[in-house]
């Protein structure tokens, strides 16, 4: 039993972390050689930052309202000599607070949907992978149902029914996203079951929990985290276009679809309200993406395909 | 091939009833189906009187049996296609997203011609000229594609386009140019996955033996392109195309929305704000049904293609 349980150790080890310092460095040398994913890693380090900390950013409070600087266009300069950047909105909020704040809503959403879809969908996978036949079949008709659905109405529909609450947007958007990695996690694994240190595992009497948590999870960890990475940014988007049609976190709390929705008034005659949030959000998602081509080609080129 | 189709035919009935369970439950999510549908300011009489008359006193198997079959004279089910009348409009539900549909497959069909005149002559050049300048630029616009949030693209073009340039309509649903700048935004995913799509399947099939074999008989670059790798890599290219379309049906909701276009998407969102369920759950239904048709559809000319595929 020992002696059997060794070997696969290695094999996970050997598949999940980054070999020593010598992969990592390799990776960080890819990263320093790959001018895409540096820009990348700059717009997701600045928007990361303006979450954590938005009030050393922000100039103003992005609820400070007043209708002396209704709908001022970028670079206004009130009486006082503040300067409004990005211009204000049709209650004179600054749009440069208002963008820094908004990121708050979007990368909170963004990360706890890609982690509550991961959850479900991991699980789900494993057990569709492992177990095969009926319980395959049932998760699998699961999946179908869901991709089915006209999700983004859905979503609203949920959202609207049981209250516009964070808990209640990650859960309606989740409930489409899991599918991807369902399909990831149960196409390795019904490749890794057959391996040698999982019928080792199975032969010794290891307990099906064991074998799954042990000896699966980990190998299909890789391939979750590129997952994640290139889901991320349409969490993102998905995320601001529920705000945008009126079912995200309301107001007053700044967000960038909600921002766009605004916006969507004064197209005519004050343009940017809807413009820069909106070229924040493409940058964040941008970055995001590339980021995750990045830790794609680090991690594992083989997913190349299977994430497309 | 006939129990392959038969085996996808069962499938999508299975996928059938577990879309209608969740459009069912969708109202019975805050235990209070009557408290959803009913406006606010209903009294507790208004509330009793309407979960009797619709049957939510009963247990949720037999109402969903009621809401499959009907229940009483006025209401024949949801098989029949009776999701029961707008409160809103005050017609049926059903009737009332069928008089939508055109416009939205419309929106669909010319966003997916758009997409693919761009996304197949660029994926071509790109695998055909791998590694030059020309793979780059599109490999960026695609990477910009997916990124770009298609309903800020919306407000930009029509800020550009529409009242700037004044080139376009800014929303609407009359002529041929009132089409043009929806079409292009709800493609833009689309565009960018065929072409990505395109490019690595023929960089593929170009890598296999029968296109080495056509070199090698004296075949010029361009015929061993069009008339052997083109020919081989369009399955894939063709599955893709499918299912974009049965996205496309559903995923043009935003697009709708910012453009003001008269489909579906518009339709639900505008009943969803007003709380007019009925025709939420058959617009749901009616989508997801188009879904699984083209679904189908694409399975089965899939298999007929590729004879290899039946036998999984």
């Amino acid at each position: 039993m020992r002696t059997i349980a060794v070997e696969p150790t290695l094999d996970v080890l050997e598949r999940v972390a980054p070999e020593g310092s010598s992969d990592l460095q390799r990776a960080l040398r890819k990263l320093l050689r790959r001018p895409p994913a540096l820009f990348g890693l700059f717009c997701v380090i600045v928007v990361v930052t303006w979450a954590v900390v938005p009030g050393l950013f922000a100039p103003l409070s992005p609820l400070d309202q007043s209708l002396d600087r209704y709908l001022k266009p970028p670079g206004y300069v009130d009486a006082q000599g503040q300067t409004y950047w990005l211009g204000t909105d049709q209650q004179g909020r600054d749009i440069l607070s208002r963008v820094i704040w908004g990121s708050r809503i979007s990368l909170f959403v963004g990360i706890a949907t890609v982690l509550v879809s991961g959850l479900v969908g991991v699980t789900l996978g494993l057990v569709a992978g492992y177990f095969g036949g009926k319980l395959d079949a049932v998760i699998s008709r699961i999946v179908d149902t869901a991709l089915a659905i006209p999700f983004i109405l859905l979503a609203m529909a949920l959202i609207a029914i049981l209250g516009p609450s964070l808990q209640n947007i990650i859960l309606a958007i989740a409930l489409r996203t899991w599918i991807i990695y369902a399909r990831v996690v149960r196409g390795e694994v019904l490749t890794l079951k057959e391996r040698e240190f999982v019928v080792g595992a199975k032969a010794t009497g290891c307990t099906t929990l064991r074998i799954l948590a042990v000896y699966l999870l980990p190998n299909v960890f890789s391939s979750t985290i590129v997952v994640a990475t290139l889901y991320l940014g349409r969490m993102i988007i998905i995320e601001a276009s529920l705000s945008f049609l009126g079912v995200g976190v309301p107001p007053p709390t700044p967000t960038w679809g909600g921002m766009l929705s605004d916006g969507r008034a004064f197209l005519e005659t004050a343009w940017w309200i809807a413009f820069f949030p909106g070229v924040v959000l493409m940058l964040t998602v941008l970055g995001v993406n590339l980021l995750g081509d990045w830790l794609r080609d680090v991690l594992d080129p083989q997913m190349k395909r299977a994430a497309e | 091939m006939r129990a392959y189709i038969i085996r996808s035919l069962l499938q999508s009935l299975i996928v059938l009833n577990g879309v209608l369970l969740i459009v069912f439950l969708m109202l019975h999510l805050t235990g209070d189906p009557a408290g959803v549908l009913m406006p606010i300011d209903a009294t507790q009489e208004d509330l009793a009187r309407f979960r009797r008359d619709m049957g939510f006193d009963r247990p949720l198997h037999v109402q969903y049996f009621y809401f499959l079959f009907g229940h009483g004279a006025r209401n024949r089910g949801v098989l029949l296609g009776d999701f029961g009348f707008s409160y809103r409009h005050e017609v049926p539900a059903m009737g009332l997203v069928v008089e939508h549909i055109p416009a939205t497959v419309y929106l669909a069909v010319i966003s997916l011609i758009i997409a693919l005149a761009i996304a197949i002559p660029a994926g071509i050049l790109s695998a055909v000229f791998r590694n030059t300048w020309i793979d780059h630029v599109s490999s960026v616009i695609s990477m910009l594609g997916q990124s770009l949030p298609n309903f800020w693209m919306g407000l930009v073009v029509i800020i550009v386009f529409a009242v700037y340039l004044r080139w376009l309509p800014t929303s609407g649903y009359e002529g041929p140019q009132h089409v043009i700048l929806p079409a292009l935004t709800a493609g833009l995913y689309a565009t960018a996955r065929i072409m990505r799509m395109m490019r690595s399947t023929l960089l593929e099939v170009m890598g296999l033996d029968f296109v080495r074999t056509a070199r090698a008989k004296g075949l010029g670059e361009t015929a061993v392109i069009i008339r052997h790798a083109l020919k081989n890599a369009s399955i894939p290219v063709v599955t893709l195309v499918g299912l974009e379309l049965g996205l496309l049906l559903s995923g043009t909701v935003v697009t709708e929305v910012v453009f003001a276009w008269p489909g579906v998407g518009f339709l639900t969102v505008d009943a969803i704000v007003n709380q007019d369920y009925p025709v939420v759950q058959a617009a749901v239904t009616l989508l997801a049904i188009m879904f699984i048709g083209v679904n189908l559809t694409v399975d089965v000319t899939y298999a007929w293609l590729d004879p290899r595929i039946s036998y999984r």
